[in-house]
């Protein structure tokens, strides 16, 4: 009679830890429901939307954005934001492109530099941000014009071109029949949940979100930690802006501005809140995805570019008001 | 007492602590000793200058004048760290929990339990180790919960739990506790009481900030009162009445019977 007491308790339990994941994911599993129904529907009506090559185009299209949209979640999460992303992307793709024509350097080397510069770049915000005490977003808007005007003056406002096929092959090759941008997003998705879920590094900046002066008094660096977390956007839209130079075959100091808007975007559409403390790096992939597949539908469907920018509006709206609504649910 | 013999181990003395605030003296000239195992009550009216004192001791403020002696060595407190190192933790009455984070992140943060080798080095934690842990310091309490919780929807008495837990991991030999059961019903202000005993069977002293005397008369070993940032007196709880207390607190003078 215990045994069956103890089975029912346990049954209980596992009803109650079920119930618990899926509050605990459901955004995860709503997003994974939505682009499934997406899929399914303009699969049915447009006979080129499933194949592999459409596929494999959704996603090198929203590598570059997704590889910042990763950078861009730790610092939401953190309960910060960045809108210098784009600019440092640029930056970063007029550094490599350089080094690479004007300078002769070898294409890792020059690779190197250029992370090395955005990283710099990324803990420049971070300084002016945990160290100066400024405002994330007031901080990032100025390095924002900063950032760019200086990508401006190095090139002289002009594309960088004719460069190595060694170093287009990042932006345009392939490797195992997949595109070498998605595998180097793919890592670095895998890299950005890792980091967030089994390290330190991840584990203060959540509770840095979470509550900044808790966080403190448990000891904390709490400057240490933020400036990092710039840091890592930044080092993130470096490895983005080599990729999307190589993709351009050039180097071009005004690409990517209203790229830290679309990060943004899947980063909120994946369920992480900007008011900190809250998010997840897959959930970041399903919101770049979502975007990635709604706009190639439309494209697909041959909709205006101008109608398309309504679309990936309203979904922001959707996604946040949903999320809100669930929220204020679970309160009651 | 046979408590008091076993236990005129000084763990803490702060002597002649003085700190003000502009033309303010939030707390003025105060000395006192806090023995090993023994559950201290600052009881005082608001303003009394009962949190200022002993942030200065958990290091959130420092002193104008004094000193403080930890195990009978001068000490210099400046910051929360510094406190922490000596073994004194406080336990604040927003009790500085990570509402988002569940209950092993809140319980760790800052000193997560670390995987061995380069991963640990580099920051990779040992998330099973910290659950496990987690769980046991609950269990020690006699608590049980579903150690996955997020903290936010945990009921008062368990988030303060989880704050008294983190300050044992922490190894704490001294723990400040501010109002610990200010918000609670009943039933969870009984709990955490015991669990404050429990505290002082494996000889962590406590020192429990509060305006309600009859809360906190049980768990008291001596009570001390302050008013308008003066020490009116240190007393044995077997030398007083609740109502010799609520006088020297009112009257801000120690009462003439003993």
């Amino acid at each position: 009679m215990v045994k069956t007491n103890n089975f029912d308790l346990s049954e209980k339990q596992r009803m109650q830890s079920f119930k618990n994941f899926f509050i605990k994911y459901r955004t995860i599993i709503a997003l994974i429901i939505l682009l499934f129904i997406l899929c399914i529907v303009n699969g049915f009506l447009l006979p080129s939307f499933l194949s592999v090559t459409n596929f494999l185009n959704v996603l090198r299209q929203v590598s570059v954005t997704g590889i910042i949209a990763v950078g861009m979640s730790f610092v939401i999460i953190s309960g910060g934001i960045d809108i210098s992303v784009g600019s440092i992307l640029a930056m970063s793709g007029i550094i490599v492109t350089m080094a690479l024509k004007n300078y002769n350097i070898p294409l890792t080397i020059a690779i190197l530099i250029a992370l090395i510069v955005s990283v710099a770049l990324g803990l420049l915000n971070g300084l002016i941000i945990a160290y100066g005490r400024v405002l994330p977003f007031v901080a990032t808007l100025g390095t924002m014009y900063l950032i760019r005007g200086l990508a401006l003056i190095l090139s002289g406002g002009r594309a960088i071109s004719d460069l190595s096929d060694q170093f287009i092959t990042i932006g345009r090759g392939f490797f195992l029949k997949i595109p070498i941008p998605i595998i180097i997003a793919f890592v670095v998705y895998i890299f950005g949940h890792f980091i967030l879920t089994q390290f330190t590094f991840g584990r203060y900046v959540l509770g840095i979100g979470g509550n900044e002066e808790s966080a403190r008094l448990c000891g904390v660096a709490i400057k240490k930690v933020k400036l990092l977390v710039y840091g890592f956007c930044g080092l993130l839209c470096g490895i983005a802006g080599v990729v999307l130079a190589a993709r351009l075959g050039s180097g071009q100091p005004n690409v990517g501005s209203g790229y830290e808007l679309i990060a943004i975007a899947a980063a909120v559409i994946g369920g992480n809140s900007l008011s900190g403390g809250k998010g997840s790096i897959f959930g970041t992939l399903l919101g770049a995805l979502m975007l990635g597949v709604v706009s190639n539908a439309l494209n697909l469907w041959g909709v205006a570019s101008f109608y398309q920018t309504v679309v990936t509006g309203g979904i922001v709206l959707v996604a946040v008001l949903a999320d809100k609504a669930v929220i204020t649910k679970d309160k009651d | 007492m046979v408590l008091n013999s076993k236990t005129n181990e000084v763990v803490i003395r702060m002597e002649n602590i003085t700190k003000r605030f502009g033309g303010i003296c939030a707390v003025d000239d105060i000395s006192f000793e806090l023995y090993k195992g023994e559950i201290l009550v600052l009881v005082g009216d608001n303003g009394a200058g009962k949190t200022t004192l002993l942030k200065i001791l958990s290091g959130a403020y420092t002193a104008d004048y004094g000193r403080i002696f930890v195990n009978g060595k001068l000490e210099k407190i400046e910051n929360p760290m510094d406190a922490r190192k000596l073994g004194t933790e406080m336990i604040y009455q927003d009790l500085a929990l990570m509402d988002n984070l569940d209950i092993p992140s809140n319980i760790f943060m800052g000193r997560e339990i670390r995987r061995r080798h380069i991963l640990g080095l580099l920051g990779a934690m040992n998330l099973r180790a910290m659950r496990q842990k987690a769980e046991d310091l609950l269990n020690s309490f006699d608590i049980s919960l579903n150690i996955r919780k997020i903290v936010r929807n945990l009921s008062g008495g368990q988030r303060q739990m989880v704050a008294i837990s983190r300050a044992v991991y922490f190894d704490a030999k001294v723990i400040i506790m501010d109002e610990p059961t200010a918000a609670l019903g009943v039933r969870e202000t009984k709990r955490v009481n015991d669990s404050i005993l429990k505290l002082k069977d494996i000889g962590i002293s406590v020192i429990i900030i509060s305006h309600n005397i009859k809360e906190v008369y049980e768990l008291a070993d001596r009570f001390m009162v302050m008013k308008n940032g003066k020490l009116v007196g240190t007393v044995r709880k077997e030398d007083i009445t609740v109502d010799e207390i609520v006088a020297m607190i009112i009257t801000g003078e120690r009462s003439k019977s003993k």
